[in-house]
């Protein structure tokens, strides 16, 4: 239960979504959007998110798109994970999905709740970061598409007022070889320790990372090392270790030696099943 | 100011009305309003699934879900399932101490049964991976869930 109150929208378009979030603006009310609501529910619950109103925009029709157009996957930051699963259009997508919470948990929790999220795994986003996906948001200055990778650091930088719409990603990705490991300390329901992602484009391999720092990302100067095909895979795997973009968690799920320990054996098996790959 | 607002929900083939704040889980409104107390409160957090309830043919934790979200849809709660035969089952096999966990099994294995009439093993391990029984019960409700499958599939 929430302890406050909260005003409760549906809009049916972009418009009148964005419209509502600056009108309650002006009220001087905080209005967010909400999508699967999970996270926004469980935070509220405990106090550490308020707002005074939530703009729902699971019936807004390009929220909920998922095809091809133009060679391009369309997927709508209100569908639900486990419909992304059952359709498996992107099954690198699906199998990371697969990965988050429970699926039940996963009828609710939606593509666009868990990529902008507050918890800091957002493991769906690791497949448009290899796939250098473009984003669909709008805002007060209306709709705009842009690369995945000037708007994702770390998290989404959205302006006050602004929410996603879709990602998009080019087909040909699609069909890429793919790897992704997600590993917990325990069990197989037990809190993620990491994830890690990986496609095989034009030969060399992409990663992308969640659950190793704060924030969920894909790091060039780490694809670098690990590509160095004339060296030796302990070499390699060193490298891109020495270049992880910011510091290892060290925290109740696992240690920063364990996280390094586990990222090791992970960026082994990956490596060796993709490259053996023609 | 946030009103409070009267709303319809469509409950075990009943249209109900009900006057709830916007910010009301499902949960909450089922249980205190409309005295439905078969979904509960376990940990609130959607990791236990003890308040999972059906909303539109799909099964949802409603912990983690508002009442308001599920205007428009047929909602069944554990109460709308008398004498199905996944409760039956789970008599018959024992698959509860305590109880608790119960209602949230017999929803989640109902929601299933409904999409996949002959799920493999490991269907059935993924979906009732939601639900968590501090009794450990799990082999005997293990054992439910095959008899009702077995019983389905002979059909
Ligand atoms: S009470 Fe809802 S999942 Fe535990
Ligand atoms: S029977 Fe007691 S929690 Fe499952």
């Amino acid at each position: 239960m929430l302890a406050f109150n909260l005003e409760y929208y549906k809009p049916k378009t972009i418009e009148e979504a964005v419209e509502c979030f600056f009108l309650l603006k002006k009220e001087n009310k905080r209005a967010i959007y909400y999508s699967g609501g999970t996270e926004i529910l469980t935070l509220g619950r405990l106090n550490l998110l308020q707002m005074d109103a939530v703009i729902d925009i699971k019936s807004i029709s390009e929220c909920l798109e998922f095809n091809f157009e133009h060679n391009q996957l369309i997927a709508g930051a209100a569908l639900s994970l486990t419909y992304i699963e059952e359709r498996n259009y992107f099954p690198l997508l699906s199998t990371v999905a697969k990965e988050v919470a429970d699926h039940t948990a996963r009828n609710k929790i939606t593509l666009g709740g868990n990529v902008c999220g507050q918890i800091f795994y957002r493991e769906a986003v690791l497949p448009f970061l290899l796939c250098d996906s473009n984003v669909v948001i709008a805002g007060e200055g209306g709709k705009e598409t842009a690369s995945i990778h000037q708007i994702f650091n770390g998290a989404f930088q959205l302006e006050e007022g602004q929410f996603l719409i879709q990602l998009l990603t080019d087909q040909e990705y699609i069909t890429m070889p793919f790897a992704s490991l997600k590993k917990r300390q325990q069990w197989e329901t037990g809190y993620p320790l990491i994830t890690v992602s990986s496609i095989k484009v034009d030969n060399r391999l992409r990663f992308a990372f969640s659950g190793l720092c704060s924030f969920p990302f894909r790091s060039t100067e780490m694809e670098d090392a690990l590509n160095q095909a004339n060296k030796s895979l302990h070499i390699r795997i060193q490298q891109a270790i020495d270049h992880i973009p910011a510091q290892v968690l060290d925290d109740i799920e696992g240690s920063r030696e364990y996280r390094l320990f586990v990222l090791r054996n992970t960026l082994e098996e990956i490596i060796t099943e993709l490259e053996g790959e023609g | 100011m946030t009103e409070k607002i009267a709303i319809p929900l469509n409950v075990n083939g009943e249209i109900r009305e009900v006057v709830i704040r916007p910010a009301d889980t499902l949960l909450d409104v089922l249980r205190n309003e409309l005295s439905l107390t078969g979904a509960k409160p376990g940990c609130l957090n959607g990791d236990c699934g003890a308040c999972s309830v059906i909303v539109g043919g799909t099964v949802y934790k409603s912990c983690i879900m508002l009442a308001v979200e599920a205007i428009d849809s047929k909602i069944t709660t554990i109460e709308g399932l008398k004498n199905s035969p996944i409760q039956e089952a789970f008599i018959k096999h024992f698959a509860f101490q305590c109880g608790y966990c119960t209602p949230g099994f017999i929803i989640n294995i109902q929601a299933l049964l409904e999409k996949h009439s002959n799920p493999t093993y490991e269907t059935i391990k993924e979906w009732l991976s939601s639900n968590i029984c501090r009794c450990t019960s799990y082999e005997e409700i293990e054992g439910a869930v095959f008899s009702v499958v077995e019983k389905s599939s002979d059909e």
